[in-house]
């Protein structure tokens, strides 16, 4: 692998060819151009789904009243400003796609998997950068989809996120199952195929372009964390384009994969033998593992930024490695306790029941591994380590009630509740977004070459951190009073008229979190021209990444690629004047490489 | 209305927000800052983190004291509905108590340890002794729990037909619920949504010359008998669907082209629980809320809300489509003799065909 890395180092890439705008902005192949290209595609995306969330929190606030709001954004699914119920639920289900799919895996996973494995592992470049030009124009053309069929006559999808057959599958069964159902599937297929390059080029960058010295237990843990995400989308990407394939051909070609059976608007339909079962079988064996794709690149920031910002090292390196194993692991066989009541065999759910609890284990390990690399740390209060400790603190909270959920008999009562919906927003929604705040406030530097202003970033987190809570905290407790999710309005159910207020409550958290991240986004964007230049290495960190120029230059490293003696955690080692030492400083004589 | 206040609102924070950032602003390009947090940066935010930490526990109170009677932990309706509660009572406290000292640790570390200039930190990389602690402890506590959880679900979900169950069964469409009993011979016809006929009122799809079909009995309001054990069968004609019966702690999805089932046995009358001390309360609170909204609409010129008087529900809790949100089905749970009478007067399947 090194040989290969040397070889690329001769060719001295930094002043060969002379880029006009198309080759350096649009169709680039630099992986921090790239990097840059899906962060802001998935902040644009970002702004659609939180946009989205705050409209449909107003409706369940205050059911069916009119709103101006509505009548600017929906039109004509507003009449009067009264919000339609079936575009409440497309708004609920392309909040859900762009959320988890465009923000939180491409947006995040796309970014930071570019920016760094090169720069952190001590490569010239991604192993094919033409592959990852490719990915990056195959997400952006799925995100002009799916923004397109917001626009379509019948209503963009609304069958949900998880966009289970037969109401998927039938326009007959609802307006969103035509043309933008349509349009949601082709968009998902572009996505898969665009990520599945993406994740293909992080493998084979990671296993065979690190740089001299550079073993797999001197890796960063972002490193570790952006590899086995990469596994994890390769082993399950494939499963969900299969079931989006089927569905289309059952749509579109008359095959009866998931349905059967079906007697819709005084007709018969001619589907025979399928089940919509199996569909919900191959999504979630994506779904499942999905959220750990959200998860584990965050987990990874998170644990990057802690040890830098506590100036300690990380504490358990093994164990952090091991828990992103065993966790990969286990998520490809955790997928049925979506199905707990779907009507399979309640033997399944037994067996699912036992493995997803068991998951808590390598989770509770890595969330005690963080509070104890803070423990006599010298914590610096950058916005990325609040965002870092944020995150801990949500990732424990929305963590734990999953021991509820996916615990069959538990979730008999609480499954499709408000319950399900705070648990996964806290636990992958929030903790994911932290993760990715805190990314964005920590390499921003080393993405734009400027600081970000770090009083808007102390504004930005408290608010958001008292709102998230204020959002989902109480969301559990109307759960468990039984009110479902995707209800238009719980007018109809007197027996929820205790609840109204809560709603309100949550909403206004809601409205509140959303709008403060215009002072995210100002700060965002006015930085990449007026922020304070940044300097070479701005948090004193140990990673090569630090180790390059502040300017952009093909090829990440002037000169020859640094080697790298020790792991990515030497700091505060003893018998070292500065509180860190970087990767590509060599031992001193008689000095240990720590046992990690 | 609400929602114009709100937006007013809403541009005055943003307007507020303006302003401090402007300060922000100002104050920074005096200091010519490197944007790196300082001493006092550390100090402020390791105050806010214990500010935050009490912002959780307050929250935490607040909901448990305020949405906390936790319908969920008391007055289930069914046979199993205890052990499930019960489960979940000692999730939920052990759930509350790792969440009180994680959070404490957290919060409390990243107030204590703030970075000082000159301080530094431990270098404490690796200890197999703590990390085998806080392996084991999950451990055990998952075992325990799994154990317990896998119990209870095994009890619920297997249906012993020896406690000779009433067969009833659940038919979801778009967007109502229809119920079929089995009638004397407690068996229900065979079906098949390619039967429906609904020019001859056969609209389950029933086969009529099924004879165990005869004597069944279609209706839209659900009465089960009280101790009784009972065998849904659920089915769908169009979309999933799922019946959850809050009240019962039951759930299951109806799925198109197969049969579903969940049995339980109710327990408690829908009169008995009208008279329940938390119900009463509940529905007392509730009627207030429905008085207040009431006069507002009065004054706007529309109809009162009418009086909650409470029932148990059928819900429909699986996305169907557009009136996902009203799909809802009355169940009257009464004594064994209330339950033949009203039986008595519903048509036989045979007789209500065209």
């Amino acid at each position: 692998m090194s040989a290969h890395a040397d070889t690329h180092a001769h060719d001295d890439h930094g002043h060969h060819h002379k880029e006009t705008f198309m080759t350096k902005y649009i169709f680039s192949m630099d992986h921090k151009m790239i990097a840059k290209q899906y962060l802001i595609t998935g902040t644009i995306m970002g702004v659609i789904g939180i946009l989205m969330s705050m409209m449909f929190r107003m409706q369940i606030a205050w059911p069916e009243e009119p709103n101006v709001l509505f009548e600017a954004l929906l039109g004509k699914w507003a009449p009067e400003g009264v919000m339609d119920a079936d575009i409440y639920l497309a708004l609920v289900t392309i909040h859900g796609t762009i959320m988890v799919f465009f923000v939180l895996t491409a947006g995040l996973s796309g970014t930071f998997s570019n920016l760094l494995i090169p720069l952190q592992i001590g490569a010239r470049d991604m192993a094919s950068g033409f592959l990852n030009m490719v990915s990056y124009w195959l997400f952006f053309l799925s995100s002009i989809i799916m923004v397109i069929s917001l626009f379509v006559e019948a209503g963009p999808a609304a069958a949900g996120w998880t966009i289970y057959p037969p109401l998927s599958a039938l326009p007959m069964a609802q307006g969103g199952s035509g043309m933008g159902m349509t349009l949601w599937l082709v968009a998902m297929a572009i996505f898969i195929a665009s990520s599945l390059l993406g994740s293909l080029n992080y493998v084979v960058t990671v296993l065979n372009l690190r740089t001299k010295g550079m073993t797999m237990t001197r890796l960063p843990l972002t490193i570790w964390a952006f590899f086995i995400t990469a596994v994890i989308g390769i082993v399950s990407f494939p499963v969900l384009l299969s079931a989006a394939l089927l569905l289309i051909m059952d749509r579109s070609f008359g095959t009866s994969f998931f349905l059967s059976d079906i007697f819709i608007q005084g007709e018969v339909l001619h589907y025979h033998g399928g089940s919509p079962v199996l569909f919900e079988h191959l999504f979630w064996f994506l779904g499942h593992p999905e959220v750990y794709i959200v998860i584990l690149p965050a987990m990874g920031l998170v644990s990057e930024i802690m040890a830098s910002n506590s100036r300690k090292p990380i504490f358990g390196y093994r164990a952090m490695i091991a828990s992103i194993l065993a966790i990969a692991f286990l998520s490809t066989i955790v997928w049925g306790h979506h199905m707990f009541v779907s009507g399979m065999n309640p033997f399944l759910g037994s067996v699912f029941t036992f493995t997803t609890l068991l998951i808590a284990i390598p989770s509770a390990v890595k969330a005690f591994n963080w509070i104890t690399t803070i423990w006599k740390g010298n914590l610096q209060m950058n916005p990325a380590m609040l965002f870092s400790i944020g995150f801990v603190s949500t990732f424990i909270t929305g963590g734990l009630t999953g021991i509820i959920l996916g615990d069959s008999a538990l979730d008999i009562n609480v499954h499709d509740t408000y319950f399900v919906v705070a648990h996964f927003h806290l636990v992958m929604g929030i903790s994911a977004l932290y993760g990715m705040f805190a990314g964005i406030y920590h390499w921003y530097p080393k993405m734009f070459g400027r600081m970000l202003n770090k009083n808007l970033g102390y504004i930005h987190f408290w608010i958001t951190a008292v709102c998230a809570y204020g959002v989902f905290f109480p969301m559990h407790f109307i759960g468990m009073a039984g009110l479902p999710r995707r209800y238009y309005t719980n007018s109809n159910f007197p027996l929820f008229d205790d609840l109204a207020d809560v709603n309100v409550i949550i909403t206004v958290f809601a409205l509140v979190g959303g709008v403060v991240q215009i002072i995210y986004l100002y700060n965002f964007f006015i930085s990449i021209f007026y922020g304070k230049k940044a300097t070479q290495n701005p948090w004193k960190s140990t990673t090569l990444e630090w180790t390059t120029p502040v300017e952009h230059i093909h090829g990440n490293w002037p000169g020859e690629i640094p080697h790298v003696y020790r792991w990515a955690y030497d700091y505060s080692k003893p018998g070292h004047d500065v509180d860190f030492v970087p990767q590509n400083v060599p031992l001193k004589e008689g000095e240990e490489e720590l046992q990690h | 209305m609400t929602a114009l206040l709100t937006i007013i609102v809403l541009v005055f924070i943003l307007v507020a927000i303006w302003q401090m950032v402007k300060i922000f602003d100002l104050a920074q390009a005096k200091a010519d800052c490197d944007q790196v947090a300082t001493d006092k940066d550390n100090k402020i935010n390791a105050y806010l983190m214990m500010g935050f930490l009490a912002f959780i526990y307050i929250i935490t109170i607040v909901s448990i004291v305020k949405w906390g009677d936790l319908p969920l932990l008391s007055n289930s309706a069914s046979a199993h509905g205890p052990t499930i509660d019960n489960l979940m009572a000692i999730s939920l406290v052990i759930i509350f108590f790792v969440q009180t000292v994680t959070q404490f640790l957290l919060h409390y570390f990243a107030f204590k340890y703030k970075g000082e200039k000159g301080k530094k930190a431990l270098f404490f990389a690796d200890n197999n002794k703590l990390e085998a602690i806080w392996t084991i402890i999950p451990v055990i506590v998952l075992a325990g729990l799994i154990i317990y959880g896998l119990n209870t679900w095994v009890n619920i979900m297997g249906v012993d037909e020896s406690d000779d169950p009433m067969v009833v069964e659940l038919y979801a469409q778009q967007f109502n619920w229809t119920a079929r009993y089995g009638g004397q011979d407690n068996t229900l016809g065979k079906s098949n949504v390619r039967l429906i006929d609904i020019d001859r009122a056969n609209v389950l799809g029933i086969d009529e010359a099924d004879p165990n079909a005869q004597d069944d009995i279609i209706v839209k309001e659900l009465h089960l008998p009280v101790g009784k054990p009972v065998l849904f069968k659920m089915r769908s004609q169009d979309v999933l669907h799922s019946a959850y019966m809050p009240h019962f702690r039951a759930q299951m999805n109806c799925v198109p082209g197969m049969i579903t089932q969940f049995g339980f046995t109710p327990t408690v009358t829908s009169e008995e629980m009208r008279q329940n001390p938390d119900m009463v309360e509940k529905v007392a609170n509730i009627n207030r809320i429905r008085v207040e909204k009431s006069e507002a609409l009065v004054a706007k010129g529309e109809d009162a809300l009418d009086r909650y008087e409470f029932d148990y529900l059928l819900i429909c809790n699986k996305i169907c489509g557009k009136s996902h949100y009203n799909m809802q089905m009355k169940i009257v749970v009464e004594t064994q003799e209330e339950f033949d009478a009203w039986i008595k007067e519903q048509k036989e399947f045979k007789n209500s065909l065209n």
